[in-house]
């Protein structure tokens, strides 16, 4: 059941107020692009730097792991894209247990993610706190690690706001508090959630797939 | 709350200390960021004395050459992040925004009252920075001084900083929603007020600068607790991309800077000239072209950095392509006095001295641009004096004139027109005073950055010191003035400048939220007409 929903006082009407809030996610992730994008820079320009080094650290991350932490992220994206489709038909009951489910996924990667890091701690690959590799190109080695932990660390940063947006949306849906009259809150966490599984599209391969054969 | 029927103003209403802390008005978070960064110019301008009070004379006798280099990094990272880039657009921009826009309030009144706490938040670390004993980087934070050599507290100021580029993220946000989505009708891309351009330019360079230094800043405080090799050579990273990341935000902060001023004159010249400003739409592309443009000369603070010759060259031309807009502007506001009714009150000499030390700072700045003379040049006093004839000739003169020109519109009072016309002519003379001579300083080639100098530069550098006397006290004097006219100022008519500005239609101070009723637009911003400008002289007569 959607009721009608009055627009927040600085807006003339919900069109106008639905529009603001999408466009502002937009710009946001405009934002974010950049944030990241250092990130992305500086691996390109050490990279170019000492080619093999790279290549050699990278077939130190488990491959299988990060794999399946690729689909379970995809499903989860396509979970909330889902969602925000059914609350617009007024379908609350589904758009929330789908938005949980998103939520779930975000989780269940989250926990893959850090075992990933135990894992890395025990092989003294995290640099700064127990980093024992000694073999060629030891240098890169420790630099492609510490741009991987600044990287994927800043990801799961964003994914815990994500997991925490997905859930609270989760609730206010099922509790029909968001509805098809004014969709935009669980539109603009979607996008977002997007965008954060985007950033990983992008991580996977660099961070695990180089010359892998 | 107060009905949008209701005609008290935004200050009578409601009341309490909490209503302000907590409002979402954004005239009221405009006044709550006049206060804060008027506290820290103050801060930034203290560091100034001790700066200059140490250059008085060559001999290093009033600081140590440790406590010189705090001195000159609490001034820049103060200056620079709590009061240059917030100025225009947290305080004027704040308020005038919607106003000129037709709008309630920006698009996001929470996110808006958010960013001046993130801004407040920020400004604590810095704080707490300086009490625990400042940090000695300078504001550019070199690596790998700034990551494993320095001994001061550089983590408190990398903190703070990152969280007052949030601040600056979240203002240009608001202000681009509120821009395309919030203009009344009729209020076409093309009706827009200039400053209003100006505003949406320097939010593009605010949303997508700032995350790259925040970024940058997370990097150095990775790499300085955590001992991981990005940045510093002797772990196998390269100072060089620091400086890339670096100067791709603080370039492009300059214009962060000095779009807006150039706003500010753009609204103010017309108004004392009684003429439409002079080739609107080339102001609007000259606006939009510095703003784009300017992402990519980063690499002309680092010409003798060990970048390649090539990419030399390449950010050597952009430099000179940048010059190019910034040039039609000064042309336009030349244009826009030519046969105008001019008058000279307080706003209008500051947009006067604007455009003159702008032109002086830009014209410098090409000096710098060119690669050959740049090596000369580097790290002297001829830097200083170029950007700062940019930021303080530039940016400052302008804010101040854009806070005189709004005064009455946001307290409802008049100031004191005789000494804000001394304040302005004071304020132009000291500042030539201190920076004139740090342009032949820089020539005859004395460095920045140190504590003291051979004494062959004694003389030059006593002017120097001299005349920033001259300017903090112009300084000091809006301070008493202004703060005196909020108590016993006259009472201002809506509209004392007979502008024709959206904002100058309603009644001064606005009420809550703005217009009692939302207005329709239906011709450009600047309809000031010459028989308009007789029928005043007359009136005057």
């Amino acid at each position: 059941m959607s009721r009608a929903v009055s627009p927040a006082e600085q807006f003339d009407d919900i069109e106008q107020q639905s529009g603001a809030a999408t466009f502002g996610m937009w710009v946001f992730l405009a934002t974010e692009v950049l944030f990241f994008g250092v990130l992305f820079a500086a691996y390109a320009y050490c990279r170019v730097q000492d080619p093999q080094g790279f290549v050699l650290a990278s077939r130190h991350t488990d491959l299988l792991l990060g794999g399946i932490e690729s689909v379970i992220l995809l499903l989860s994206a396509a979970a909330a894209a889902w969602a925000t489709a059914l609350l617009r038909r007024d379908e609350n009951r589904a758009s929330a247990a789908l938005l949980w489910c998103a939520a779930g996924l975000g989780a269940l990667f989250m926990a893959l993610h850090l075992y990933e890091y135990w894992k890395d701690y025990g092989e003294g690959l995290v640099p700064g706190l127990r980093f024992t590799y000694t073999g060629l190109h030891a240098q890169t080695v420790e630099r492609f690690y510490a741009l991987y932990y600044a990287m994927t660390l800043v990801h799961l940063l964003h994914l815990l706001i994500g997991i925490v947006l997905l859930a609270f949306y989760a609730r206010e849906v099922r509790r029909q508090r968001i509805g098809a009259a004014y969709a935009s809150p669980v539109m603009c966490v979607a996008l977002y959630w997007d965008f954060v599984d985007m950033v990983w599209i992008f991580l996977f391969p660099m961070l695990y797939l180089l010359d892998r054969s | 709350m107060p009905h949008a029927d209701s005609p008290a103003s935004f200050l009578d209403t409601p009341t309490g200390f909490r209503s302000w802390l907590l409002t979402h008005d954004h005239k009221r978070i405009g006044i709550l960021y006049a206060i804060a960064i008027t506290a820290f110019f103050f801060v930034g301008g203290a560091a100034a004395v001790l700066i200059r009070t140490e250059l008085a004379t060559p001999q290093g006798d009033v600081l140590t050459a440790d406590g010189y280099n705090e001195a000159f990094t609490v001034h820049g990272v103060v200056m620079v992040w709590f009061f240059l880039i917030p100025s225009i657009p947290s305080v004027l921009g704040n308020i005038l925004l919607p106003l000129m826009l037709g709008a309630r309030d920006l698009a996001f009144p929470r996110l808006n009252l958010a960013s001046w706490y993130l801004y407040a938040l920020g400004g604590i670390f810095t704080i707490a920075c300086l009490i625990a004993g400042g940090a000695d980087t300078g504001w550019t934070f070199y690596t790998p001084f700034s990551t494993l050599f320095s001994n001061s507290n550089v983590l408190l100021v990398v903190v703070g900083v990152f969280i007052v580029g949030f601040s600056s993220i979240l203002t240009g946000l608001n202000f681009i929603v509120t821009i395309h989505r919030m203009r009344a009708p009729g209020m076409h891309w093309f009706r827009m007020p200039l400053f209003a351009w100006t505003m949406y330019a320097t939010s593009l360079v605010m949303i997508l600068a700032t995350p790259v230094l925040s970024m940058t800043l997370v990097l150095i405080g990775l790499e300085r607790v955590f001992g991981v090799g990005i940045f510093d050579p002797a772990l196998g990273g390269d100072p060089l991309l620091f400086q890339h990341l670096f100067w791709f935000y603080s370039h492009p902060a300059v214009y962060i800077m000095v779009l807006p001023a150039m706003g500010v004159v753009s609204e103010i010249i017309p108004c004392f000239v009684r003429k439409r400003i002079f080739g609107y739409r080339f102001m609007i592309y000259s606006i939009m072209a510095i703003a784009i443009v300017g992402f990519f000369v980063w690499g002309h603070h680092m010409f003798v950095s060990g970048q390649s010759m090539y990419a030399g060259i390449v950010f050597s031309l952009l430099s000179f392509v940048v010059a190019i807009p910034s040039a039609i502007k000064v042309f336009n506001w030349t244009a826009t006095l030519y046969k105008g009714s001019i008058t000279f009150e307080a706003p209008m000499l500051y947009a006067l001295g604007f455009v003159g030390l702008f032109l002086l700072g830009g014209l410098t700045g090409l000096f710098l641009a060119a690669t050959a003379l740049d090596v000369h040049l580097t790290d002297t006093y001829f830097v200083v004096a170029h950007f700062h004839y940019i930021m303080v000739g530039g940016a400052v003169m302008a804010y101040m004139g854009g806070i005189h020109f709004w005064w009455p519109k946001v307290t409802g009072r008049l100031y004191p027109e005789a000494w804000a016309r001394f304040a302005a002519i004071l304020m132009f003379f000291g500042f030539n005073f201190t920076f004139l001579p740090q342009f032949v300083l820089g020539f005859l080639g004395m460095p920045r950055r140190y504590h003291s100098y051979d004494p062959e530069f004694g003389l030059l550098n006593a002017f120097s010191s001299g005349g920033a006397a001259v300017l903090a006290t112009a300084y000091l004097l809006p301070l008493g003035y202004l703060s005196w006219s909020l108590f016993y100022g006259a009472r201002s008519p809506a509209n004392p400048w007979a502008a024709t500005g959206l904002e100058w239609q309603t009644s001064s101070p606005p009420p809550t939220h703005n217009f009692l009723e939302t207005p329709r637009v239906d011709g450009g911003p600047y309809e000031y007409s010459p028989s308009q400008a007789e029928a005043e002289a007359e009136a005057r007569a």
